[in-house]
């Protein structure tokens, strides 16, 4: 017994068919996109993102707490070396507010590249688009590369894509909510009709979320609480890189049909009459 | 640098600094780490290569931000 075990651990995995993301000219060797929000500690979450396999980072741009100075920074814990920081412009309402966030974080970081977020209803966090697009002209003028969380319409996604983004990241279900994908139709639309890649942003609650995500096809997916509220953040995280590899392999392998009759696995041919 | 103090805003509060500060002092006055913190001065940014040479006024708002966790 315990040789055929050992010989099924031994079987290799199949050999990588996939090509690594492609944004803007860069290449990242992971699809999954990982925030660095609402983990207990840095420890963890530098755990979580090395257990994700995660390339790059989402961070957000915040006042300097005056009283506690001496904290340290955000920075001290990821190693720019290690991952590729994105910073957001989360918590922004208008255009000329997620302009301001995007600047400062161009400067706070070593890039000009920024996930554009601006928000319209405080209990959705749904994203205003008109904000947005004005935001992403703007940024796309003064040379950012920009990356867009929108919802999944695929008229804002084309307007998005004619301002000049280089990627079009529409939620799956509302930032935080863990609900998983809602519309995997609207998903597939926009992925078919835009020729910039399609990062899914924001939903995706467990392993099988990111896989159904990543089986529409699209670029890569993105979460934070997912990982960073799960009771074992880091195993979860090692989940979510097997469950985005997976949906990817199986996107590219191409699934079977869906009938809805049954078709035997066995051969008809050589039954005993 | 004077000895007069002049009040300038620092990250919505109210704070007094020496007169003829730079942006540079007022890091070091704060304990701030430079090297991780971005400043924006009446809504433009100090380059860091800028803050010894920027002078703070009467009136300025400041906002010294950094990078945190975030989705």
């Amino acid at each position: 017994m315990s040789t055929v075990l050992e010989k099924g651990a031994d079987r290799e995995e199949p050999a990588r068919v996939d090509e690594p993301l492609a944004l803007r000219g860069r290449s990242f060797r992971s699809r999954l996109i990982a925030g660095t929000g609402k983990y207990s500690d840095a420890d963890t979450m530098v755990a979580a993102l090395r257990a994700a396999g995660a390339e790059i980072v989402t961070v957000a741009v915040r006042r300097v707490d005056l009283d506690a100075s001496k904290e340290e920074s955000l920075l001290h814990h990821l190693d720019p070396e290690e991952f590729f920081l994105l910073p957001n412009t989360a918590g922004c309402y208008t255009a000329e507010d997620a302009v301001r966030y995007a600047r400062l974080g161009r400067e706070a970081g070593l890039h000009d590249w920024v996930k554009l977020e601006v928000i319209g209803d405080e209990e959705t966090l749904y994203p205003d688009v008109e904000e947005m697009l004005d935001a992403a002209r703007t940024l796309v003028d003064e040379g950012f590369t920009v990356l867009a969380y929108t919802n999944d319409d695929l008229v804002t996604a084309l307007k998005l894509q004619d301002a000049g983004v280089a990627a079009v990241m529409p939620l799956a279900s509302p930032i935080g909510s863990g609900l998983g994908l809602l519309d995997p139709v609207g998903i597939r639309i926009l992925k078919r009709r835009l020729d910039v890649p399609v990062i899914v942003d924001a939903g995706v609650g467990t392993a099988s979320d990111a896989c159904l995500t990543m089986e529409q096809g699209v670029d890569g997916v993105l979460m934070n609480t997912a990982l960073a509220e799960a009771e074992d953040p880091v195993a979860m995280a090692a989940a979510m890189r097997r469950a985005v590899e997976a949906g990817r392999l199986a996107y590219l392998a191409g699934r079977m049909p869906r009938r809805e009759w049954a078709v035997p696995s066995s051969p008809s041919a050589g039954r005993l009459t | 640098m004077s000895t007069e103090t002049i009040r300038i805003e620092v990250n919505g509060e109210s704070r007094e600094v020496g007169g003829g500060s730079s942006v540079a002092d007022l890091l070091e006055q704060l304990e701030v780490d430079g090297r991780t913190v971005v400043v924006e001065l009446n809504r433009q940014i100090v380059r860091r290569g800028e803050r010894d040479g920027v002078e703070l006024e009467a009136g300025d708002r400041v906002e010294l931000v950094r990078f945190v966790g975030g989705g």
